[in-house]
């Protein structure tokens, strides 16, 4: 069998007529932080629900270190699968202290096992002396280090996380970020998180998984994409982004902004209708009085000045300039390429 | 006082449904005009215990002697013994049934889910009545035994018959409490423990009794208190509590003080089973910590043990439920059949009408006006009407009659005085129904209603009060089913002659006459099911009331 911690083939399912989650296939291997990304709705949570077990497989299988551990025909329940979870609401025992909650898993541990691992847990989740509290007197982010720490006290062979960080406010969630982050890398945990936020899934992750409508659409490291999504669906899903429309002719596209190097990941025909992916940081805008476009409106962003431009056609595509562009709406203005990679095509389907 | 805690079972559940948010209200000051109805409500809450105090201060040395005599002593121990194996039989009844009907894929679990609640429509008398009459000596089970030479059965009288009349009227005060705190239970704590290692059994066991103990200890409160306040069933069975001992006092003595010594005895006591389940509660909380979306909890499957199980429900139900209602129905045709008057009902329940309808006229909206005004006041009647939980029925009747004898003459032997003892028994009732309405409105709402441009009472008439009406209802309804069962304060309080369907049935059942109770006692059930009917319907649809 393959290294592959957790490894998800074909797995689906559906309530009544509503695929949930739709042939999901990944494996994810020792130490790797998976995120899966998506928007409400997508079957996220429900595969994850897949994964620890509280749900069962319509067709496909999961299995853990090699073994089936859900199939249609096979279903081990989640205490038998060493798979650790972690909730959106943490869901800490409120009847029990912060180290009753951490040894909760540690069943078959002697006494001092246990002391020695709580005390290790309560270390390394920076919880030291806080043992004796109940949860409801911990703040937010203690709160969630207790529920991470009870998830990794019995040595779970993956640790799944359900949108972690989304019951923090913003500042307080970068920074759990990162310790979560670096808590995991140390332990070498295999994880998989859900999240909707697109900063969340790269910033943490070592690959993405975008998944949209049930479907795992694409899997691919954070860089490759942001770059190289294979659908605008996943550009759309992985950042802001807007679509030119343009003609192949050999090596570039003819676009209103000009004759653009492209690549795809399918096989286009010369003369074919494409639209080209056009991220925020794609474009200068230079002024020009005998340019096509027109800055149609600004919004300023503080670290950034994001211009709205309008080009002949009426498609508009949405550029980032320094803070400092004093460009005003109105202005004439033509757009440059700012990078020397090639542009990711798509087919024009029919309708679109 | 039959069944008044009934109720605030049913609004401890109400209460339940919307636990998350406990409101802050606008700071307007209350008026004059509502300070004169809360103070007198405050006042009427305490003149029974006030006025029992002063009577027992001046009581003579041989009432006293009588508090410490042994045979007291004896009262106490069957009290509390009842009170344990009521609450005991209640809790071994309540909790596999909350489960099965709030967790479980159970055959018809909506149906069970509603029937194994409505046993609170019989009043303890009526099921005391109806085990005598059915296992008692020349009782229906032995009339059909005889053939085969049964000439006796087991004594039915006494501890026996008292708990299982009054264990199986009582159980859906627990019920209730622990499947309304099933039903918000968070699934993802028990998953947690299933996560970390633990069986379907061990996590019930380790995860989700713990977090139900709150709630099977605030129903078993209810149960125990019920018990100790219970007059009917224990005085049909001949077993001799406090509230039985006081009444024949009363009844009986020429130094009425006797009475009122052995009352404060018996508040005492409820006092004391309040003091000690507020404080079981201890440091650990029991609401969920984080405050992301709960999710709700799946149902279990059964398996084979779906049908037995499907089969327990329908026990409990039979016996607590269709039995009932079945042997009234046989004694009535049996009456009827023998000849038996049926004597026209109309005034009995006319008077249990008129009491039911007047105490819910006074009680609900001054409720409903005072949970408007949070502060200082308010506090005081929410500890107010924790007296009013541990007060019985019969220690205010005998309260009330002290005190109108000789300070309230015009309104004494009136229908006034025992209207204001409903009052004071159910007021607490109307409270928590309205309150709980009432924590349910977002603050937020009001203050939308402000800045639209709305003044105060603008905003009252057209936000509030709206919103508040399922409450008031509730209150209504609630106050109404427990005055219609209420029974020791008006057979000591109603004026001469003056009898209820509650009373007709006492009198007819004490004395052995079943045929002749049967009649009035189907008729109240029937009257209670109304209110019940509705509260059911509000209990069963609870998804709007969330937020």
């Amino acid at each position: 069998m393959s290294e592959a911690v957790v490894e998800c083939i074909g797995v689906s399912k559906s309530y009544g007529p509503v695929a949930a989650v739709c042939e999901v296939s990944f494996a994810l291997r020792q130490g790797e932080i998976l995120s899966i990304l998506g928007p409400s709705g997508c079957g996220k949570t429900t595969l994850l629900r897949l994964i620890a077990g509280f749900e069962r497989v319509d067709a496909g299988e999961v299995r853990v270190q090699g073994r089936v551990v859900s199939s249609p025909r096979t279903h081990a329940p989640p205490e038998r699968r060493h798979i650790g979870m972690v909730f959106q609401d943490y869901a800490l025992f409120p009847h029990l202290t912060v180290a009753q909650n951490v040894v909760f898993g540690l069943r078959s541990a002697s006494d001092a096992e246990r002391r020695a691992r709580l005390d290790e847990v309560l270390r390394l989740v920076r919880l030291e002396g806080m043992g004796g509290r109940y949860p409801h007197e911990l703040s937010g982010g203690q709160q969630q280090r207790v529920a991470l720490g009870r998830t990794l006290a019995p040595r779970p062979v993956t640790v799944l996380l359900d949108e972690p960080f989304s019951n923090l406010d913003a500042s307080l969630r970068s920074q759990m970020r990162q310790e979560v982050q670096h808590l995991l890398r140390g332990q070498r945990t295999a994880t998989i998180f859900v999240t909707h936020d697109r900063e969340e899934a790269f910033a943490m992750a070592d690959r993405v998984g975008v998944m949209l409508n049930g479907r795992l659409v694409q899997v691919d490291t954070p860089g490759a994409m942001y770059r190289s999504p294979t659908t605008p669906e996943v550009a759309a899903t992985t950042g802001v982004c807007d679509f030119l429309p343009g003609v192949v002719e050999g090596e570039r596209v003819a676009t209103e902004a000009g004759r653009l190097l492209w690549t795809s990941t399918g096989h286009l025909a010369q003369g074919a209708a494409v639209n080209v992916l056009v991220r925020a940081d794609d474009f200068l805008v230079m002024p020009n009085p005998h340019g096509n476009g027109v800055v149609a409106s600004r919004e300023y962003r503080g670290d950034a000045m994001v211009l709205v431009v309008r080009l002949p056609s009426g498609t508009t595509v949405r550029c980032r300039q320094g803070p400092y562009s004093e460009l005003a709406t109105g202005t004439q203005v033509t757009l440059a390429p700012s990078r020397v990679q090639p542009f990711v095509a798509y087919a024009k389907t029919r309708d679109g | 006082m039959q069944g008044d805690s009934s109720s605030q079972v049913l609004t401890v559940r109400l209460a339940d449904l919307t636990r998350a948010r406990t409101r802050r209200g606008l700071s307007s000051l209350p008026s004059l005009w509502l300070l004169g109805p809360s103070v007198f409500i405050a006042l009427a809450m305490l003149v029974p215990v006030a006025y029992l105090a002063l009577r027992s201060a001046g009581a003579s040395d041989s009432a006293w002697e009588l508090l410490f005599r042994a045979r007291t002593a004896w009262t106490l121990g069957r009290t509390a013994l009842l009170a344990v194996s009521v609450t005991g039989v209640a809790v071994l009844l309540a909790v596999p049934l909350a489960w099965l009907t709030a967790r479980s894929d159970l055959p018809w679990r909506r149906f069970w889910g509603v029937v194994s609640v409505l046993p609170l429509v019989i009043p303890s008398y009526v099921s005391a009545f109806l085990v005598v009459s059915a296992l008692g000596p020349r009782g229906l089970l032995q009339q059909m035994l005889e053939p085969l030479g049964v000439e006796r059965l087991p004594e039915i009288y006494g501890l026996p018959g008292a708990t299982l009349a009054l264990g199986l009227l009582t159980y859906p005060y627990v019920l209730l409490t622990v499947r309304g705190a099933m039903e918000n239970l968070d699934a993802s704590l028990e998953q947690s423990a299933r996560s970390l290692g633990y069986g379907p059994w061990r996590a019930f066991w380790h995860v989700t009794l713990p977090q139900l103990r709150p709630a099977i200890a605030a129903g078993a409160l209810l149960v125990a208190l019920y018990t100790l306040s219970d007059f009917g069933a224990v005085s049909l069975m001949r077993y001799e509590t406090f509230t039985w001992s006081i009444y024949q006092q009363y009844q009986s003595a020429f130094d009425r003080s006797v009475a009122a010594v052995l009352s404060l005895a018996l508040v005492a006591m409820a006092t004391a089973i309040l003091v000690l389940e507020s404080r079981s509660r201890g440091r650990m909380k029991y609401y969920r910590s984080g405050s992301g979306a709960s999710r709700r909890a799946g149902v279990t499957r059964l398996g084979r043990w779906r049908w037995p199980a499907a089969a327990f429900c329908g026990i409990v139900a039979s016996l607590a439920l269709a039995l009932p209602v079945a042997i009234l129905g046989y004694w009535l045709a049996r009456g009827i059949a023998a000849g038996e008057a049926l004597s026209p009902l109309w005034s009995e329940a006319r008077n249990s009408l008129y009491g039911s309808v007047l105490a819910a006229l006074v009680a609900v909206p001054a409720a409903a006006l005072l949970v408007r005004h949070p502060g200082k006041l308010s506090r005081g009647l929410e500890f107010t009407s924790y007296v009013g939980y541990a007060l019985p029925g019969v220690v205010v009747a005998l309260a009330l009659v002290f005190f109108g004898a000789n300070y309230a003459r015009p309104v004494y032997q009136s229908i006034w005085l025992l209207v204001f003892a409903y009052v004071v028994l159910f007021f607490p009732v109307a409270l928590s129904a309205v309150r709980s309405a009432m924590v349910q409105i977002n603050p937020r709402l009001e203050e939308a209603a402000r800045g639209l441009g709305l003044s105060p009472p603008k905003v009252m008439a057209r936000v509030t009060f709206p919103l508040l009406r399922p409450g008031v209802l509730a209150g209504a309804a609630l106050v109404f089913l427990v005055a219609m069962k209420e029974l020791p304060a008006t057979i000591i309080l109603g004026p001469l002659g003056f009898a209820t369907l509650a009373t007709a049935i006492w009198s007819a059942s004490s004395e052995a006459f079943f045929a002749r109770a049967a009649a009035p006692g189907l008729l109240l059930i029937l009257l209670s099911s109304v209110p019940m009917a509705f509260l059911v319907v509000r209990l069963r649809s609870p998804e709007g009331t969330r937020t």
